[in-house]
């Protein structure tokens, strides 16, 4: 099959380009759209190439524009929002939380709010507290939301394209850090995002690594750096945290024995200690050889000094070290 | 606070007839049966509350009917309503079928919302009504949304958001002015200024009593009408939705009125201060808007007092069979609760 080169910017790219082309129900909306600053590589020149009325920057006004998507997809629209921080998004909590999850519900199946929104998380570059945070774990805690972390170029561009054709709300979060993967990708597959369930990106039998986002992409580099001491890693990629499937978790582990959840957010009531629990709900105790172990942030909201910012935020060698520590046991 | 208002503000004034015009008789007697219906609806639910067949809250707009009724005599079925937690008027005036309401309030499968919903959560797209939300302001944005869809669409369906004066003082309400007016978005914001937010008189809310002066502030045009006289509703209402329909983008309609029962359920609330004592009460009560378009009718030999008493009968009987019909229906099936959490579930 014919393949085109793209990294994970400009796979987003292409999944805007390829619904605005082929879906006139689909628009965009939020700030920073016809600026270059914002969003990397993901959306340049959209504007240019399908329209202001289609591609529309915005007041500064996260909570209203997001409740204007909201209702537009109720109008028979496929809105994207785009939210360039996470942190900035939080204005926008009611039209996400109490209405676009739970509209379906609470009028009894009858209307769906279609629009997906996309958030960015971009840590590092000494941004500190209201620039960086990973809070995908709320949005996996409420039914109705369909929270997506894609973690490869190919997810990045086909999942949203999955999102956006959905019918419920979805929020999906990319993360800058992990822009700079490059990928051959074969043409658009639409696919069905409600059959999109954890996938086992490497193959491995000594320890089952679970991740999702940019921990997805440190699990994997651990995982090769790992082979070289022959240490065999399995990596399952969470790239729908919700609804969360965990069959492909569980039969991982029931062949490895041996958990590892590296997860980008702090760690107490995090999405870590969610894997954690179905797998210790689903196996017997026996079936672990250790004790499962999660890597996430510690308690504290990111400093900004880059000093502090090094030790603050998880390595691959840190996956590496976990992993070992692990195994040695 | 400054009395903006001015006598719209008095309860003392706008108690007689109000002025009609008999070329409008059609117009006049489908509303005064609008208005009918839904004070006897919220009249019935407050009785069903009170007798505890009713589990959840009910926020009633006895009072308040020449708003939804005026508004709605502007609007199509491909309009996109949006309501608040007080939306039973808004619906029924776009649709008077008592029996899916009640249906929908006592938590019955048949009810607007399949049951799901309750009270707060009503729903009827085929009619226009696209959803209400107790959030006060929560779908002020999403009225807003789905007028600028009907601009993408190329459709002269106008957006339209009801909201009180509570909902003023939440700040995506002037995030929404905002995006509605550099978008141009063909939306009405409807604000039933009731001088109350649950039991917080406007006085100890706001500097001012008028809602409009936020028209101003983002250069909308607005209007400001008395909210207990349907014809005056109907008028400024009609005259803004065509300016919406031909592109002049949003607007805004300030009604001043008065609601009947207290925030929620069947009670008077008059214990809670300020202007709402049971004189005021009563005298904001003379202010009533059937009362007032009845007399008016009678007064120009356009209706009478018989017609009227046929009027109440039938609709008395049309209710009290409609909630009979709804008590005896059923709940929605066990499997609801996670049935409609998705669109659909994973294959």
């Amino acid at each position: 099959m014919k393949t085109k080169k793209y990294n994970y910017g400009t796979a987003i790219l292409s999944a805007f380009e390829y619904l605005l082309e082929k879906y006139p129900e689909v628009f965009v909306i939020g700030q920073g759209l016809w600026s270059p600053w914002y969003v990397g590589n993901s959306m340049t020149d959209l504007e240019k190439k399908f329209g202001i009325e289609r591609v529309i920057d915005t007041p500064v006004s996260e909570s209203a524009c997001t409740g204007a998507a909201v209702g537009a997809s109720l109008a028979g629209m496929k809105p994207i929002v785009v939210h360039p921080r996470m942190d900035f998004m939080l204005y926008a909590m009611d039209a996400v939380v109490n209405q676009a999850a739970k509209w379906s519900h609470m009028l009894g199946g009858q209307a769906h709010p279609s629009v997906t929104i996309r958030s960015i998380i971009n840590r590092g570059g000494e941004q500190g507290a209201q620039h960086s945070q990973a809070l995908h774990a709320w949005f996996a805690h409420v039914p109705g939301l369909r929270v997506v972390m894609p973690s490869t170029v190919a997810d990045a561009r086909d999942l949203l394209i999955a999102s956006v054709l959905c019918n419920d709300p979805v929020m999906y979060i990319d993360d800058r850090w992990l822009y700079d993967q490059e990928d051959e990708l074969p043409p658009v597959v639409e696919l069905d995002l409600a059959s999109q369930k954890p996938v086992v990106s490497l193959t491995g039998s000594d320890i089952t690594i679970v991740a999702s986002g940019h921990s997805s992409l440190l699990a994997r580099e651990a995982a090769q750096q790992l082979e070289i001491e022959k240490i065999s890693v399995e990596v399952v990629d969470v790239r729908v945290l919700n609804p969360f499937y965990s069959e492909e978790i569980i039969e991982s582990v029931k062949k490895t024995k041996n958990l590892l959840v590296v997860d980008s957010g702090w760690i107490s009531g995090g999405f870590s200690a969610e894997v954690i629990a179905k797998v210790v709900e689903q196996l017997s105790v026996d079936c672990l050889s250790n004790p499962p172990v999660r890597i996430a942030l510690p308690d504290a909201p990111a400093p900004t000094s880059r000093f502090l910012e090094k030790a603050y935020y998880t390595s691959t060698d840190d996956v590496v070290e976990a992993v070992k520590k692990i195994i040695g046991n | 606070m400054k009395n903006d208002l001015k006598g719209l503000y008095n309860p003392g004034k706008y108690q007689n007839p109000i002025t009609i015009d008999i070329q409008d008789i059609g117009m006049l007697k489908k509303a005064l049966g609008s208005m009918f219906l839904i004070r006897k609806v919220e009249q019935q639910l407050a009785l069903g509350k009170k007798n505890g067949l009713i589990g959840g809250p009910v926020h009633l707009g006895a009072g308040q009917e020449a708003i939804a009724v005026g508004v709605s005599q502007n609007l199509k079925k491909t309009d996109r309503v949006f309501g608040t937690h007080r939306s039973h008027s808004h619906l029924l005036a776009l649709n008077p079928d008592p029996y899916r309401l009640f249906a929908e309030v006592l938590g019955k499968v048949t009810g607007f919302s399949k049951g799901m919903g309750g009270s707060m959560h009503l729903y009827d797209k085929p009619n226009g009504f696209y959803g209400s939300a107790p959030i006060v302001a929560g779908l002020v944005s999403l009225a807003v949304g789905a007028a600028m869809a009907s601009k993408l669409q190329k459709k002269d369906d106008i957006g339209v958001a009801y909201i009180g004066d509570g909902a003023i003082e939440e700040g995506v309400t002037h995030e929404s002015f905002n995006l509605a007016k550099i978008q141009k978005a063909p939306v009405l914001f409807v604000i039933e200024n009731n001088l109350f937010a649950s039991h917080m008189h406007i006085s100890l809310r706001q500097p001012s009593n008028m809602i409009s002066r936020f028209a101003v502030a983002h250069d909308i045009p607005y209007k400001l009408v008395d909210g207990n006289d349907v014809v005056a509703v109907t008028k400024a209402s009609k005259e803004l939705v065509d300016d919406i329909r031909v592109g002049k983008g949003p607007s805004l309609i300030e009604l001043v009125t008065y609601r009947w029962y207290g925030h929620v359920d069947w009670r008077d609330d008059v214990d809670v201060g300020v202007d709402r004592s049971l004189d005021d009460l009563n005298n904001w009560k003379a202010r009533d808007p059937i009362a007032r378009l009845s007399k008016a009718m009678i007064q120009a030999g356009v209706w009478s007092v018989e017609q009227e008493q046929l009027l109440e009968k039938e609709m008395d009987e049309k209710i009290y069979s409609a909630w009979n019909m709804a008590m005896n229906d059923p709940y929605p099936s066990p499997d609801s609760t996670l049935k409609y959490v998705y669109s659909e579930l994973s294959k």
